[in-house]
């Protein structure tokens, strides 16, 4: 085992009021690294970062910290804190007490129990709440103060389980920056849940991405990015066109009745494949040059672009482009073969990917509206 | 005033005049007959009689303290065990400790008669086996044990009750920061339980030290409780009766209880507010 593997999940699984959870998952954390658990909402992220912490025992599986399996050790004595989707302050203190709970439990001598929590409060930014009563803070300064909490104790890992989650978007932006620049400083590792993407993308150094209890996908926010492993990873990461395909050989795609040359290999020849295609790596072009043409059926101004969906053929597809183009207008399409991703089939093939009943009042449910019952078992 | 207002006077009117029946005018009455003499003409003979029951009314707040104490003792653990049961148990647990509770308050006092007594079920039984009886009714001791059974479950409800209210992520954040089994006891439940304690201690406290049926049957009715004497002097004999330094007794004891209870709450608010 790497020693630089601080935390370890080997074939975790879990079953919770008889529904199964988490399903063998394998997972490592490297010391000191920003890693993300993304996923939609009740696909066992919170689970995880129990198992973690120890308030969950695993029903199978071993967890190890630092090279050692730490099964059946109390929270209490794991180098692990966390930070609660609800932050869980402790009522009859205020933040002063709160920030020095876990020194005191060490029954650290007074004086560096007060520069501890200074120096914490400092950091959070709110220097001179000390007395105040934790029921009379904002939701923005509750959040600070059990950060402040955490990092009081010097963990070695954070849990932080949705931090953000009740912050208004301005404010969510802010401590952002600041959560990234406390963990930078520290050199603490943080294993973070969220269920935003954008979030998961601009903070970290690994995303996890997880469904329905089972890791679809670990890499770097880039390669999640460019090449997701499967329809659900291409759909919950920013937009996709995901397009029925078929490998004619190593580099050759087949789809929308087009060959198109791509930098994907290693598939069967003639084997069906889903074709991704970001909106923004889409070319619009005039008719006559394009590989594919299709009707514009409606266009959104975004600032930036227009978000506009062509039907090719009966498939919509999403575009991103700066011109302005008019409902009912044939455009021409062209694809780069660099704009081409390849992923095998998997047990989403054919439920996402696809603007046919796209709306922007759809897009607005879209971060609740992933529920796992749709999925036919593989 | 608009229609919204008078709306609300009205839906209020009811519990306004049950408060004045039953809660202004009984204290003004008590009042009143407290520092007026039998012929009706104001008086603080009344007031001025009570230190002859010095006695009494310390040896009533003893008995009410070590009784409010050893429901405390008893009742904590206990709904401390019944919080942590699971939900299924726990409804059948505080079933249990009500109970008692629907049986009528006096038949329960004299059951305990009936035990306690000098040929009572105990000594029977110790005769039996060839023992000597004990002395147990008419004792300060049976008078406790009568206050204890009695008012146990008021300690406990309370204290149960803000027990389950506890978050169970407080819990868990107190752990998670290092606490183990006793220090989260300690700097947890306990502070989070204190506003429990302080209504159960009232409610033990308040009809103990005022109590008259219990010091009374299990007590040998020996008057020596503040409760019985105020008693005696409302529904004794005809030549008892003094309705004036009666209400003066009265007023005392409401004075002593409202100042206890303002104490308590202070102490409460000092406490939940900057504990350790
Ligand atoms: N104690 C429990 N008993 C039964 N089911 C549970 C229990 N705890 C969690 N679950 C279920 O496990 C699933 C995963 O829950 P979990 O809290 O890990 O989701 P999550 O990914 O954190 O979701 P969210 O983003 O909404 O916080 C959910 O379906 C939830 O209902
Ligand atoms: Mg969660």
């Amino acid at each position: 085992m790497s020693n630089n593997r601080i935390i370890d999940l080997k074939n975790i699984s879990i079953s919770l009021g008889g529904e199964q959870i988490l399903k063998d998952m394998n997972l490592y954390i490297n010391d000191g690294e920003f890693i993300t658990l993304l996923g939609p909402s009740g696909c066992g992220k919170t689970t995880t970062l129990r198992i973690i912490a120890g308030f969950l025992e695993a029903d199978s599986g071993d967890v190890y910290f630092s090279g050692k399996r730490i099964n059946g050790v109390p929270p209490h004595k794991r180098k692990v804190n966390t930070i609660f989707q609800r932050y869980a302050l402790f009522p009859h203190l205020n933040v002063y007490e709160n920030v020095a709970f876990g020194l005191r439990v060490q029954k650290l001598p007074e004086k560096e129990i007060r520069d501890t929590v200074g120096d914490m409060l400092r950091t959070v930014n709110l220097s001179g709440f000390e007395k105040r009563n934790v029921d009379s803070l904002s939701g923005g300064q509750q959040q600070r103060v059990a950060i402040a909490r955490a990092l009081a104790v010097r963990p070695k890992v954070l849990l932080l389980d949705e931090p953000l989650g009740a912050l208004d978007l301005k404010l969510r932006k802010d401590m952002q920056v600041e959560l990234k620049n406390i963990q930078k400083e520290l050199g603490i590792t943080f294993v973070y849940v969220t269920h935003d993407q954008e979030e998961a993308l601009s903070m970290s150094d690994t995303v996890v991405v997880m469904d329905s209890g089972v890791i679809q996908q670990t890499g770097s926010p880039l390669d999640i990015y460019n090449e997701p492993k499967n329809a659900f990873v291409a759909d919950f990461i920013g937009e996709s066109n995901i397009i029925d395909g078929v490998m004619r050989r190593d580099l050759l795609a087949e789809f929308s009745g087009r060959r198109f040359e791509c930098l994907d290999k290693g598939f069967a020849r003639g084997e069906p494949v889903d074709v991704v295609i970001r909106p923004e790596d889409v070319d619009v072009v005039p008719v006559e040059k394009g590989v594919l043409s299709g009707v514009v059926t409606s266009v959104t101004f975004k600032g930036v672009h227009f978000e506009i969906i062509v039907d090719v053929k009966g498939f919509k597809w999403m575009i991103q482009t700066t011109d302005c183009e008019a409902v009912g207008n044939t455009i021409g399409i062209s694809v780069d073969p660099d704009a081409i991703h390849i992923m095998k089939k998997s047990m989403y093939s054919g439920l996402y990917g696809d603007y046919s009943s796209f709306s922007d009042e759809l897009e607005l449910l879209s971060d609740v509206s992933y529920e796992k019952e749709g999925l036919p078992d593989e | 005033m608009n229609k919204k207002g008078w709306g609300k006077k009205i839906a209020v009117a009811p519990y306004t005049v049950w408060m004045a029946l039953f809660v202004v005018v009984p204290i003004v009455l008590v009042v009143y007959y407290a520092f007026t003499d039998q012929s009706g003409a104001l008086s603080i003979q009344n007031i001025r009689s009570i230190l002859d029951y010095r006695e009494t009314f310390f040896i009533s707040i003893q008995l009410a303290l070590l009784s409010t104490v050893i429901c405390l003792l008893m009742a904590y653990p206990v709904a401390f065990s019944i919080s942590r049961m699971k939900a299924y148990r726990q409804q059948t647990m505080v079933m249990l400790v009500m109970l008692p509770m629907w049986m009528n308050f006096l038949i329960r006092t004299y059951a305990w008669m009936t035990i306690l007594e000098g040929n009572g079920l105990i000594n029977r039984f110790l005769h039996l086996l060839g023992f000597e009886g004990f002395n147990m009714i008419n004792t300060n001791g049976a008078v406790v044990l009568g206050m204890v059974y009695n008012f146990l479950p008021y300690m406990l409800l309370p204290i149960y009750t803000v027990l389950t209210k506890i978050d169970k992520s407080t819990v868990e954040a107190a752990q998670d920061l290092g606490a183990n089994r006793v220090s989260v006891f300690r700097r947890i439940y306990l502070p989070l339980s204190v506003p429990g304690v302080i209504s159960g201690i009232t409610m033990v406290f308040v009809p103990a030290v005022s109590t008259f049926v219990i010091s009374k049957l299990l007590g040998g009715g020996k008057k020596f409780l503040i409760g019985d004497i105020i008693e005696n002097y409302f529904l004794g004999s005809t030549g008892s009766i003094n309705y004036n330094i009666g209400a003066a007794l009265s007023l005392v004891l409401m004075l002593l209880i409202l100042v206890s209870m303002t104490v308590m709450n202070h102490f409460d608010k000092d406490e939940s507010a900057g504990f350790m």
